[in-house]
Order: structure tokens, then C-alpha cells, then sequence
């Protein structure tokens, strides 16, 4: 049967936007378990680990000190390993370039960072219920387009 | 003489599970405690021949009514939007009733409770994601996919995919098309 919470891993190396990410997980319907990581290199040394628990979504914020969102998506997609996990990208940027950008190189969903808490939950809920029945019902990832 | 054992009855039960399912010829994989992944479609004559080899050791396999029903609502929905020789004259509500036997309420409250989504929810979702094969495939044209997929117009099908998936068809296409080629590239390197 399938298991009862999902696992969600942010990259993110702005403390308060962690802060509200962690805050929205507590309040949506379904139980997750959260994983969070200052920037690009403490992610990728974590998911490289041998007892890494590999997240069902991964967020990933694009500016990040030392190793970018996009050089994470870059090393995780050349990596059979991961070929399971959904990416979000999550990000205040909203350029039509990145967007496109970040999809074509395997990206799953992009989120523009909502200014406002109530938006964000509702948000990271849907992504988190979509991400469930692509889970549930074998979809297709590779059509796993989602964009907010 | 007398001769003491010690038993693990996991060991035991995981061994004859094992056994069983080899000697039905029965791809799995262990994910462990009680639970084993099936890796093919189990006909349910294939099922039951497994649940009497099993029967000896009293080993039953659990099924639980309420997801079996969701399973049947899900592949009811499935073949409604993705096989075109199902064709359904009446409204989706009327027609998962009729072919389930319970009354749409309780269908749709069960769903609800075990998907986190609800029939409705899940049809635009299959919908799309039929939509999206289509225009993958690029030899439909937005307005025939629309009729294929009994909406009243191109305008309504556009709507609903960029409502459920935050892009317009045209967008969507354009990306998986750059995917791919991208992907083609980074092979050849």
C-alpha cells in the first residue's frame, strides 16, 4: 500500500522563507515530512549520502550562494538515482526565460514565491496533491508540467 | 533427547511468501513487513490461484473494500477519458453510479476521503493529462483534440489545461518539444 506522509525537501538560504515554507506544511491535509537546507552544496552533499532519504518534491530555490537551484536541477537530472523525485523550482523570480529555462532542463513545477502566507499554504498544497496522484496512479512524470 | 528452537516468525513467513510467489511465477519486489510490491498486473485468476497456495500457511492477502472501490471509480474515470470505443452518453456522475452500483454521494465522499482529491478533480486531471499526450503528438489540432475530448470548444479546453496546469497548450508543447531536443544534446556529449 502506499505510505501515509509525503517526504518534501527545500534548498533555500533565506532563513524566513524556510520559516514560512516549514509554518505552510504544518497546516496543509496532508502529512509530510519537511527537510530543509541552507544552499545548493549542504543539498547536494545530503542527497549524494548513502542513508539520504530521497524527497518525493523537491523545492529549489534558484539564487543560492555557493551552488545554484539551476546547478542542483543540472546534477540531480544527469543522476538516474533521483529520476524519481519531482522539482519544484522556487523561486521570487518570475522572467518568462527562467521559467521556460528551467522546465526544458527537467524541471516539474515552478512556483513564483507568494508574497502572502494564505497564498503560499494554498499553493504548496495543490503541488503536494498533484505531485500525490502522479504518485498514486503511475502518470506520466515526464508530462509533469505545473507552473503557479 | 529434547532439542529447544528459537523462531523468527518474520524469517519464516517472508521465506514462504517468497516461495510462493516464485513458484507462481510472480514478478515482486519486498518492501517489507507484510507488504510486498506486485511488478505486473495480477489477474484476479492469478490472484486467487496465489491466495489458495497461500491458504495452508493461513496467509491471507488484505484488501481493503474502500480502496478496492476507489481503484474501480479511478479505472472506470481512465477509461472513460482514454478509451474512445467507451463512449458515455450521460453525465460522468450518472454513468460511474450506473457502472459501480452505488449511488454517486457515496462514491464521491469515499473518493474524497481517500485521494485527497475529488471525482471531479480527478477527471479534469485525466482529462489534461490525455490532452497533453495529444498535443505531444502533434498531428491533432487544438480544435479536434477539444472534440475528442468532448469539450464545447477550443476556448473551454485551453482554460481548463492552463487552470490545471498554470500553461497554455501552445507553451506546453513548445517545452516538452525544447525538452526533448535538449535532452538529445546533452546525450551526445
Amino acid at each position: 500500500m502506499q505510505e501515509d506522509y509525503i517526504n518534501i525537501t527545500l534548498a533555500d538560504d533565506d532563513e524566513d522563507d524556510r520559516l514560512f515554507f516549514t509554518d505552510a506544511f504544518d497546516e496543509i491535509k496532508i502529512t509530510t515530512r519537511v527537510k530543509t537546507f541552507n544552499d545548493g552544496v549542504y543539498l547536494m552533499d545530503y542527497l549524494n549520502s548513502k542513508d539520504a532519504t530521497l524527497p518525493n518534491v523537491l523545492f529549489l530555490d534558484l539564487n543560492m550562494p555557493r551552488k545554484s537551484g539551476l546547478e542542483c536541477l543540472k546534477e540531480i537530472k544527469q543522476n538516474p538515482k533521483f529520476k524519481d523525485i519531482a522539482i519544484a523550482i522556487y523561486s521570487t523570480s518570475a522572467s518568462e526565460e527562467d521559467i521556460e529555462n528551467t522546465f526544458v532542463q527537467g524541471a516539474n513545477i515552478y512556483i513564483k514565491k507568494p508574497s502572502d502566507f494564505k497564498t503560499l499554504k494554498k499553493v504548496l498544497s495543490e503541488v503536494v496533491t498533484i505531485n500525490w496522484q502522479y504518485h498514486t496512479n503511475s502518470m506520466n512524470k515526464d508530462n509533469f508540467l505545473l507552473r503557479f | 533427547m529434547t532439542l529447544f528452537f528459537k523462531f523468527d516468525f518474520n524469517a519464516i513467513c517472508q521465506i514462504v511468501l517468497e516461495q510462493t510467489l516464485k513458484d507462481n511465477d510472480i514478478k515482486y519486489k519486498l518492501v517489507g513487513f507484510g507488504e510486498i510490491e506486485v511488478l505486473e498486473k495480477l489477474t484476479s485468476d492469478k490472484q486467487a490461484t496465489l491466495q489458495a497456495a497461500l491458504d495452508k500457511y493461513q496467509i491471507e492477502i488484505v484488501e481493503n473494500q474502500k480502496s478496492i472501490l476507489v481503484q474501480k471509480i479511478k479505472d472506470t474515470i481512465i477509461d472513460m477519458v482514454f478509451n474512445e470505443d467507451t463512449v458515455v452518453n450521460v453525465k460522468s456522475s450518472v454513468y460511474l453510479a450506473d457502472t459501480l452500483g452505488h449511488s454517486y454521494g457515496y462514491l464521491s465522499n469515499l473518493f474524497s476521503e481517500v485521494t485527497y482529491t475529488s471525482i471531479e478533480n480527478f477527471i479534469i486531471l485525466q482529462k489534461i493529462e490525455y490532452a497533453k499526450q495529444l498535443v505531444i503528438k502533434q498531428d491533432l489540432s487544438l480544435t479536434e483534440i477539444a472534440f475528442r475530448l468532448n469539450y464545447s470548444s477550443v476556448a473551454h479546453l485551453s482554460t481548463q489545461f492552463k487552470n490545471t496546469t498554470g500553461i497554455t497548450p501552445s507553451a506546453f508543447q513548445r517545452i516538452i518539444a525544447k525538452r526533448k531536443a535538449f535532452n538529445q544534446d546533452n546525450n551526445q556529449d
